[in-house]
């Protein structure tokens, strides 16, 4: 049977795999490998919700609630603004961590967790005073694309919230050494894809009229 | 494991990234802290000019839409090569990201308008 060995280069040194890290048939870790298969799968499921608000767009009957009448554009853009800065204090844990400034990676780590609490609990607030005015998920074809939508993103927003915290007690414990940055990146892969699935979001659900 | 303790914002390159030569990478560097809040200035700055362009949408008719599209994509386009280092990193992780992006962006298409949505 042929083995199989990680490629080389010039100097004859392996790449990309980590140290510690069995060779790889692309000389790629196969962990960031799954990650970007699993994210290019998530552009599927996150456009199966987006083709299907748009879809049901001004198709609730003319007496119920419209996106309009709940809509509160001041506050959307805030929460945007908060998670668009998630992704650069995300950015930074990395950069630190893969320096070997685990102190720093800590804080940032907490505070991209900070900043995503913040936006789930604004999405928290917004879904609450919707509900308030009369729209919930079973209101009109609006209110169920809506918060099927806004609703998997908090969701996959929270998993992230629980990886960040995950890494937080790992460092802590002194369980995430630098030659373990990659699961740092890993986290940060799925942080920063769920903030360019809320950039779609905001512009083509809250500003697109 | 040893922790450092250093303060400050790092101005220093960021880690050598390397690419194997079958991938068509050479040895480069991820952006410094310096490179990513630049980036990250950028974006909210474009966030702004998306919601300036939301209340001044009477003035500007039929501009807005194409405009609120574009912006969007370039901070689509700025995290994903920057913040997710697809610029920096093996092309092989690229083809699987737009793989799937394509393939949702035309299937979607596809099934939009065949709905007609775009003639309502």
């Amino acid at each position: 049977m042929a083995t199989i060995s990680a490629p080389t280069d010039a100097q004859g040194s392996h790449h990309e795999v980590e140290p510690g890290h069995p060779p790889t048939s692309t000389g790629l870790s196969n962990e960031k490998v799954a990650m970007w298969a699993f994210l290019g799968s998530e552009c599927l499921l996150f456009g199966a919700l987006i083709s299907v608000y748009l879809l049901y767009k001004g198709q609730s009957p003319g007496n119920t609630i419209t996106p309009e009448d709940v809509y509160d554009i001041p506050f959307t853009s805030v929460s945007t603004f908060v998670l668009l800065m998630s992704s650069l204090t995300m950015v930074l844990s990395l950069a630190a961590i893969q320096r070997g400034d685990h102190r720093r990676m800590r804080i940032w780590v907490l505070t991209t967790a900070l900043l995503g609490a913040t936006f789930v609990a604004g999405q928290v607030y917004e879904f609450t005073v919707f509900i308030r005015e009369g729209l919930t998920i079973s209101t009109n074809l609006f209110g169920s694309s809506f918060y099927v939508l806004t609703g998997f993103h908090g969701a996959h927003v929270t998993l992230g919230l629980l990886m960040l915290l995950s890494l937080y007690v790992l460092s802590l414990k002194g369980r995430l050494p630098t030659e373990r940055a990659e699961t740092v990146e890993l986290v940060g892969l799925y942080w920063h894809f769920v903030d360019i699935v809320w950039i779609v979001i905001f512009t083509l659900i809250y500003l697109i009229p | 494991m040893s922790e450092s303790h250093t303060s400050g914002t790092s101005t220093e390159p960021g880690p050598v990234v390397k690419t194997t030569p079958e991938e068509g990478g050479t040895e480069h560097h991820h952006p410094s802290d310096r490179e990513y809040i630049k980036i990250a200035i950028i974006l909210a700055v474009i966030t702004a000019v998306e919601v300036v362009l939301y209340y001044v949408e009477d003035a500007l008719g039929g501009l807005v839409v194409p405009s609120l599209i574009i912006l969007s994509l370039a901070k689509f386009v700025l995290v994903v090569l920057w913040f997710m280092h697809l610029r920096f990193d093996s092309r092989l992780f690229r083809r699987f990201f737009v793989a799937g992006l394509l393939l949702a962006t035309f299937v979607y298409l596809i099934v939009l308008t065949t709905f007609g949505v775009w003639t309502r």
